[in-house]
């Protein structure tokens, strides 16, 4: 048999794996690949102009499509660029395979010209992570890192690809199966187990679903939505687990945790059994632990053995994926009489519903409006911040309307990049991002990319020239004392001790779309909004981006406080 | 030692593999779990190494330790040996220097009474060989530092491995 070099397997795996997209960034250690690479049509390649959003824009693709996101850098810089992006992905358990360029064999410890010991330096960030040492283990590895991004509960996989052990000759053959001791992810579920959980469930008074983010990642919304409508039990969701049921549905109560709904809240902290399905109980959702749901006998089904019983302590532990066991709840659950606890959580709903305060020019929630009445069909994606709690809380999702966002790790700058990812993977699929003015600055560069890669993504920026969700735990904790968190600020506001700002806010965002060759459109009052969003519509082979001025002032309201129980909400203040 | 926390032990098949080692320390590390010893050599097997790991921890972290370990692709297999009945010892030397002939007849007095091994000797110095449990090698640690003043300690850790027929730890 010919042999061939480890460059042209590389090539080789990829498409064995059926990959359509590779994210890549180019240099000295990965040029051989990126030479390969021109030698072939079946991968589109996509020239990001940072490692951090090519992995944010890998993972978004991942996320909206189901496949896995592959990224290609170089070593070094090129690596260690991509650390924040793959902890991202592994929060939110987001299948990946990024490959990083590695310096020769023997150059390895040397402090040589970018090396970096990147699997040592992504060991707590990774699902898994490799250097390859052996021309002969290529085939194996790439073939494994991709089914074990994929497997079990998906997330990043790193495999280091030193530039010598790429350049040898070697076999050419890419393994078809995959057999890992160490690694044999359980996905069907214990039906004992789980039919001891619909028993808890049916004799319960205040029964209560939680779904999390496992629930969409496993793509099981329809027939949780079955379920859900077959029992009666109302819902109530994380940030990540919105939309696993259609917002507006009637058993739909709302998000729970910080910035939840007091109807979802009141619901967690008064059910008799929490049935959740595919979340870690995050500090974010439970607020203090041992007042969580504190009546509840807690059912708890999700793929990570560790996610069990860690932060709460579970009473029916069930180990599986999410699709796999409400499939199967699907076939034994009964129709549960929940009239009197459905009123209950309808009186919360009433006393105090979701809201904000009407503002004289535009409040963030005619923008979300807006959204909800123009888009059938659309993916949105935000940025970290105020904005993303208000998306999380008003956004209406349908099995039509997807919502994604870093949401354990919390990553500003996710949006535009995410935005990227989505449309790449979903070409006929209106793609909207929502991000602070803080956040889009973060990742600003990507404006080339999406502009070069012809992407009709709306980027809707809510200016209020804040990085607004810290400078609220200021205004609630700290005095009002808004330290660092005045974009406008800077020498003047120094010179003058805080008196005095510059007048124009830095950048001019529309002309900065100008320069990128985007569109840009400035909001000011409410009355533009819908007309900006038509406009954008129209604008099929380029970027938008829309800036709303937006009161500095806004808050997300209910807040629980730092440490507080799900019942300690700050409605307004 | 706070409520519920107790010493525990592990037993860790692992791939043979460059980085394994740290990737097991770095998960202890990172989470802030105690790693009171860890051993490790390749076993029948060379693809594989087995580990022996020490931890003090409450019962939740010590299944939140399990499941974290169990849940790494490079690790075959977890045996808590928290319930089982193995057999285990910990090799320690100490070195005392700078003793009189009356301090060298009481540490062979001692290597009897616990028996250790006296495997070197020197004009004014003397090293012992203890193989036995590491509690054991507490107390004669503690023994020998209350009774002279220039010692050297090092020790290897515990190594475990499940009984056959004792029916004693």
């Amino acid at each position: 048999m010919k042999q061939i070099t480890g460059n042209k397997l590389f090539v080789k795996a990829l498409k064995e794996e059926g990959v359509e997209v590779l994210f890549g960034y180019p240099g000295a250690t990965t040029i051989d690949i990126s030479d390969e690479l021109y030698k072939q049509n079946n991968i589109d390649i996509v020239l990001p102009r940072h490692e951090q959003a090519l992995v944010h824009e890998a993972d978004a693709y991942a996320r909206t499509t189901g496949k896995v996101g592959v990224c290609l850098v170089t070593s070094g810089p090129g690596a260690t660029n991509v650390v924040t992006g793959l902890a991202t992905a592994n929060y939110d358990s987001v299948p990946l395979v990024c490959f990083t360029g590695q310096v020769a064999r023997y150059l390895i410890g040397n402090d040589a010209f970018q090396e970096v010991d990147i699997v040592g330096i992504t060991r707590s960030i990774t699902k898994y992570g490799v250097t390859v040492r052996r021309r002969e283990d290529l085939g194996r590895i790439i073939k494994e890192a991709f089914y074990i991004a994929r497997t079990g509960r998906p997330g990043p996989v790193l495999v280091d690809l030193p530039k010598d052990v790429m350049g040898e000759l070697g076999s050419p053959e890419y393994p078809k199966t995959v057999n890992i001791r160490g690694y044999k992810p359980n996905t069907s579920v214990h039906i004992g187990q789980l039919k001891k959980a619909i028993k808890v469930l049916e004799k319960a008074k205040r029964p209560l679903f939680l779904a999390g983010g496992g629930v969409n990642i496993s793509r099981a919304g329809e027939i949780f939505t079955q379920v859900v409508e077959k029992t009666q039990v109302p819902v109530v969701t994380t940030v990540m687990g919105r939309g696993a049921i259609p917002t507006d549905h009637p058993l739909f109560v709302g998000n729970l945790g910080m910035h939840g709904a007091y109807a979802a809240n009141m619901a967690v902290s008064n059910c008799d059994v929490l049935f959740s399905i595919g979340t870690r109980f995050n500090d974010r959702i439970t607020g203090k632990l041992h007042a969580f749901a504190p009546d509840a006998k807690i059912i708890h089904i999700d793929i990570d053995t560790a996610s069990i019983s860690r932060n709460i302590q579970v009473d029916i532990p069930i180990v599986a994926d999410a699709k796999e066991a409400i499939t199967k709840m699907a076939e034994y659950v009964t129709g549960q009489n929940t009239q009197k606890w459905l009123e209950q959580i309808q009186g919360w709903k009433e006393a105090h519903p979701l809201t904000m305060k009407d503002r004289k020019l535009m409040s963030p929630l005619d923008i979300i409006g807006e959204i909800n009445r123009q888009f059938d069909e659309a993916i949105l994606v935000t940025d970290v911040g105020q904005h993303q709690m208000l998306v999380a809380q008003y956004a209406e999702l349908t099995p039509k309307k997807h919502l994604i966002m870093s949401g354990g790790l919390g990553t500003m700058g996710y949006g535009l990049p995410g935005a990227i990812g989505a449309k790449i993977g979903n070409p006929d699929v209106p793609v909207i991002a929502i991000s602070g003015d803080g956040g889009m600055q973060m990742n600003i560069q990507e404006m080339a990319t999406a502009v070069l890669e012809e992407l009709p993504v709306i980027l809707c920026i809510f200016n209020n020239e804040y990085l607004g969700m810290v400078r609220q735990w200021q205004k609630l904790f700290y005095g009002k004392r808004y330290s660092m968190t005045n974009l406008k600020a800077g020498a003047l506001s120094r010179r003058t001790n805080g008196e005095e700002f510059p007048s124009e806010y830095v950048p001019d965002f529309v002309k900065l779309a100008e320069s990128y060759g985007a569109k840009g459109i400035r909001v000011m009052n409410r009355e533009e909004i819908a007309p900006a969003f038509e406009e954008a519509k129209k604008n099929t082979k380029a970027p938008t981006i829309i800036e709303f001025i937006i009161d500095p002032e806004e808050m997300v309201y209910p807040m629980i406080k730092p440490g507080g129980t799900l019942e300690d909400m700050i409605m307004d203040c | 030692m706070e409520k519920g926390m107790k010493k525990r032990w592990i037993s860790l098949y692992v791939e043979n593999q460059v980085g394994v080692l740290s990737k097991i320390s770095g998960l202890f590390a990172g989470k802030s779990y105690n790693l009171d010893s860890l051993t490790v050599g390749t076993t029948e097997d060379p693809t594989v190494s087995r580990m022996t790991i020490a931890t003090v921890s409450d019962d939740e972290t010590f299944e939140q330790i399990k499941k974290q370990l169990n849940r790494m692709v490079e690790v075959i297999k977890v045996i808590d040996f928290t319930d089982i009945f193995i057999r285990m010892k910990e090799i320690l030397y100490i070195k005392v220097k700078k003793c009189t002939p009356a301090d060298k007849v009481e540490l062979f007095q001692i290597a009897e009474t616990f028996k250790a091994r006296v495997i070197d000797y020197g004009k004014d110095s003397l090293l012992l060989e203890f193989v036995q449990t590491a509690t054991k090698n507490d107390a004669v640690i503690k023994l020998i530092k209350e009774e002279f003043k220039t010692i050297e300690v090092v020790r290897g850790g515990s190594v475990g491995i499940e009984s056959i027929s004792m029916m004693e730890r």
